[in-house]
């Protein structure tokens, strides 16, 4: 049994995003300003604005696989193997039984339940008709199980539902397994395939939360004064985790430690965010990374460019950083990608974690004129800065039903 | 409809739903699942395309008549033609 505060450190980066299919191409759009939104078609709505991936999916399947299989799954499959060749993991001598897969998402199986409606309404809605793959396509395992498939993975391997603070969760569920003991070595993150069911878009733009503009790559604008919604992506990023003597002994090259975490419930709406319970998220997290919010370097945050969960969650973070922590840049990288939902604590993590060597804060961009209630201390805005530190990072992810996830990570060996 | 007819159209299901399969070598004597890779699913794949883009049914009693190419056609094309194909 490794030891209950076993250091747990990030080895491997897998990702696709709207607008990369590496770390190494996402951050470098991050850096010069480059968002990935496009007009799509979405059924019975039109075209809508959307975050799109271009990922080679016959770089890691047959096309069997992907035609039997799932969006997610695909998006699965192609970040996980990604992320274990960046690892340098001698995969063939891996015990795969010691292996385990943990995905978050924030929902599955909308995607396949409307495409099988949407076929059977071309046979009178004769159920007959009905595809035999809707079972294996919808439950909520899907996404890690096929994955498990592609990779021969025997160990545990399943989803983790949060709704968007879904990505954070897959890495934390990843650590406090290993930390268990109940696995070697994980591959853990999120991924979302929510572009491809319209009852997202349409439940937005019901809840007049779906951004709308005349120019895509400028349509998610987290803290301007202009937002007015969210725009759905689709994204997915895998990282490898370790305890860290498994890591050290094998000579891996270490991305970050996991420095802390906390998940906590708003129980208060559906819906609405809760600033009081984000900053309790927060402060928790800090608590148990031992870290005074002045040891923060980087915030990202969750920001989906909503009029209201901005300004809320901007809220939350002057009330746990104020005016007293100088060194704090905060950034948003929805601005770029849009709102990847189950991959978005995931892939915003990814998108930050070379500020460790490159010592680059990637701004907000889209703010052309700053909402003065999201006017916090220490955003970065529409062009990198250079700071002279970055030694953590604390990642917000939160998500509907009142779902918060804070997690830190600190650049290994301070 | 000749059994030949009926074949290609066997063949052109399983194209679509094996996709990496090389179908040039195909033996029609020769059980499909042994020269293919194909599974239980993939099985109901093809009754599934069958009732889609012909209107055929196959019921479940009868899916060991689509054990290989010459099976397929021997049960399949009577019952094109008994729908005027």
């Amino acid at each position: 049994m490794p030891p209950a505060t076993a250091r747990i450190v990030i080895t491997g980066v897998g990702l696709t995003a709207p607008n990369g299919n590496s770390l190494a191409e996402f951050r470098r759009n991050l850096l010069t300003g480059v968002a990935g939104i496009e007009r799509m078609e979405i059924r019975y709505m039109g075209p809508q604005l959307a975050g799109v991936c271009h990922y080679d999916a016959l770089r890691h399947q047959k096309k069997k696989e992907v035609r039997v299989g799932t969006r997610a799954g695909s998006i699965s499959i192609y970040c996980a193997r990604e992320a274990l060749a960046d690892s340098g993991l001698a995969w063939d001598a891996m015990p795969k039984d010691r292996v385990g897969i943990y995905l978050g998402i924030t929902e599955h199986g909308n995607v396949e339940t409307e495409n099988e409606i949407y076929n059977i309404s071309k046979f009178n809605y004769d159920t007959k008709y009905w595809s035999h793959y809707h079972n294996p396509r919808t439950v909520a395992n899907n996404p890690a199980g096929e994955t498990s498939l592609n990779l021969g993975v025997t160990g545990p391997a399943y989803t983790i539902g949060a709704a968007c603070a879904a990505g954070n969760m897959g890495l934390v569920h990843a650590a406090q397994m290993l930390r268990l003991g109940e696995v070697d070595f994980a591959l853990c993150g999120g991924v979302s395939e929510s572009i491809h069911t319209f009852g997202i878009f349409a439940g937005f733009k019901s809840q007049n939360a779906l951004a709308t503009h005349d120019d895509p790559p400028k349509a998610s604008r987290p803290f301007d004064l202009a937002r007015n919604g969210i725009v759905i992506s689709e994204g997915g990023c895998l990282y490898t985790l370790e305890r860290l003597d498994d890591a050290q002994k094998r000579g891996a090259k270490i991305y970050a430690e996991i420095a802390g975490w906390h998940v906590n419930s708003d129980a208060s709406d559906y819906v609405l965010p809760n600033p009081t319970r984000q900053a309790e998220c927060i402060r928790a997290a800090l608590a148990r990374a031992r870290l005074a919010p002045r040891d923060i370097h980087l915030v990202n945050t969750h920001a989906t460019a909503t009029p209201l969960g901005d300004i809320q969650e901007c809220e939350a973070i002057r009330a746990v950083f104020g005016d007293g922590c100088p060194d704090t840049s905060i950034n948003n990288t929805k601005s770029f990608i849009g709102h990847c939902m189950g991959a978005a604590g995931a892939l915003e993590l990814a998108g930050n974690l070379p500020s460790f060597d490159d010592l680059t804060v990637h701004p907000t961009i889209n703010v052309d004129h700053l909402d003065p209630q999201c006017a916090l201390p220490g955003l970065v805005l529409n062009q990198p800065r250079k700071v002279a530190k970055v030694d953590t990072i604390l990642n917000n992810s939160f998500g509907m039903l009142g779902i918060n996830s804070t997690l830190i990570v600190r650049r290994f060996g301070t | 409809m000749t059994k030949d007819e009926c074949k290609q159209i066997v063949l052109d299901i399983i194209a679509d739903i094996a996709p990496d399969e090389d179908l040039s070598h195909v033996k029609p004597g020769v059980r499909l699942r042994d020269q293919l890779q194909l599974d239980s699913m993939d099985f109901l794949d093809i009754v599934m395309e069958l009732r889609k883009r012909h209107g055929i049914e196959v019921p479940e009693a009868d899916y060991q008549q689509l054990a290989s190419l010459d099976s397929s056609a021997e049960y399949l094309t009577p019952k094109f033609i008994a729908l005027g194909k």
